[in-house]
This record gives C-alpha cells, sequence and structure tokens, in this order.
C-alpha cells in the first residue's frame, strides 16, 4: 500500500463520522525506485491531506524533506520538495501492516493488497 | 505509444483463473481495453499524469494498460480475492510497480470524499446474474 492510497482511504464501518486517517500499525515497508513526475506531483498535493502525510509518513521514517504544512497556492517549485514528497507518496510501499479504524477500532490488514 | 502496439502488449494479461458467474467475470479483450483506452487519452487527455481509479479490476487489464499509456498513479479496487490474486500474478508479469490495489466492495468504497481521482474507468457487472442495477451502482460510485 502506497501512502498516496493510505491518504484517500477512510473507513467504511458503519456509524463512524470520522474514519480518516486509518492508523497504521506493525508495518514492513520496502522501497521502489518509481519515475519520477512532477506534473503528477503538483496537480495531486492539493487534493491530499496534507498533515496526515506528514504524520504517517514521519511515523514510517520517510518523511524527510516534507514540508510541514503546504504553502497557499498549493504548488511546489523546489525539485528537491518535490522529489521528497515523490518518495513519500509513491515510492515507499508498505507490505504488511495493519490498518484500524480510529473509532471503532476495526483492523484492515494489509498484505500486498489492502483488504477490507 | 501506438494504439495497436498497446493492443500487442495487453495480450499478455492472462484472464481469470476461477470465474465467477455471479460476479459476471469475463475479461475486456485486448482490442477492446486498447480502443477504449487510447480513445480516452487522446480525444480527452484523461490518462497520462492523472491519478486514475478502476472499478471493478478482474484481472487488471484496463488497469495495466493505463501504466502503459503513461498515467501518473493507478488504484485497482476489486472484490473477489481469486480475481485478485489474478491481478497481482498479471502486474508482476508486467513489472509493475505504480498499481495499488484496493480489496473493497464498489458500492461501499473506502475513500474519503472530495475530488481524488481525475478519472474513474471501468467494465462493470451488467446486472445480468441477479444483480440488477449494478451497472447503474458502478457508476453512482464513480461519481
Amino acid at each position: 500500500m502506497k501512502l498516496l492510497t493510505h491518504n484517500m482511504m477512510k473507513s467504511h464501518c458503519k456509524g463512524v463520522i470520522n474514519g480518516f486517517p486509518l492508523k497504521l500499525t506493525h508495518s514492513q515497508i520496502e522501497t521502489k525506485e518509481i519515475e519520477f513526475n512532477p506534473d503528477f506531483i503538483n496537480r495531486i498535493i492539493s487534493r491530499l491531506e496534507w498533515s496526515a502525510l506528514v504524520e504517517v509518513a514521519n511515523q514510517l521514517g520517510v518523511g524527510e524533506g516534507l514540508p510541514e504544512m503546504l504553502p497557499e497556492s498549493q504548488q511546489i517549485d523546489d525539485e528537491d520538495t518535490l522529489k521528497a514528497i515523490h518518495h513519500a507518496l509513491l515510492e515507499v510501499d508498505v507490505i504488511e501492516g495493519e490498518l484500524e479504524c480510529p473509532e471503532t477500532g476495526r483492523k484492515f490488514i494489509i498484505n500486498k493488497v489492502f483488504l477490507i | 505509444m501506438k494504439k495497436r502496439q498497446l493492443e500487442s502488449l495487453l495480450q499478455d494479461v492472462e484472464p481469470f483463473s476461477r470465474p465467477k458467474m455471479d460476479l459476471e467475470q469475463y475479461p475486456t479483450d485486448p482490442h477492446l481495453a486498447a480502443s477504449v483506452l487510447f480513445t480516452i487519452q487522446s480525444s480527452f487527455g484523461d490518462i497520462e499524469d492523472r491519478n486514475v481509479l478502476d472499478l471493478g479490476a478482474g484481472c487488471g487489464i484496463l488497469s495495466i494498460g493505463c501504466v502503459l499509456m503513461g498515467a501518473g498513479s493507478v488504484t485497482s479496487v476489486e472484490i473477489d480475492n481469486d480475481a485478485i490474486s489474478d491481478l497481482v500474478d498479471n502486474i508482476s508479469g508486467y513489472d509493475m510497480d505504480d498499481i495499488s490495489i484496493v480489496q473493497a466492495d464498489v458500492t461501499h468504497l473506502p475513500f474519503r470524499s472530495g475530488r481524488l481521482f481525475d478519472t474513474v474507468i471501468m467494465n462493470p457487472p451488467f446486472g445480468t446474474k441477479n444483480n440488477e442495477g449494478i451497472d447503474i451502482e458502478f457508476i453512482e460510485a464513480a461519481l
């Protein structure tokens, strides 16, 4: 599971009011090399819940270079920063782990795929 | 990439190993997949650099096709364990790391609200197997 995917997922348990973000535990990660596409990164950052990304990236130790907050314009010009975002979003793969609904505590397993 | 090249590359996508009638699992054929994806990209520019969601991904031919056509990221949603296993095998056959697989029911998608994806693609079940209206549910989920 990439962190980009994690940033989009919320719990779909019944009755949950705010099931985002899912808490990640017992995770094992792998890093892959993915082609850097600055246009895609700039397009996607305005759709992210930025603080959730920073939090989980730091938790996994892959948050280096990520700004604490996005600028007003939600566009980034600095290539190193874009590469750091690219790395965190797409190159880190959680190959095993558990995601927990923040309200019900229900767990979802990650094993190559995110499972419901 | 030319349409014929895409079609030829998609010939290697393996079909369902254990197709289930009640889920209307049939593979989208490479010619159709290539035509659809090529049109989406050439007429609308909606694949390259885009964040794509494939609902009911099955064996993954549309997802794989999108990666081949330069999608920024592809997320594939599929409910069935066996299909997911085929999907994982197909993706590794193409040596791709750009596809994220989510096992979920399309009518209960686990995504937060908002415009997260640029493009949603699907070849959904039609509702011929005691699941009338499922095609509409897929479309509603996409919207």
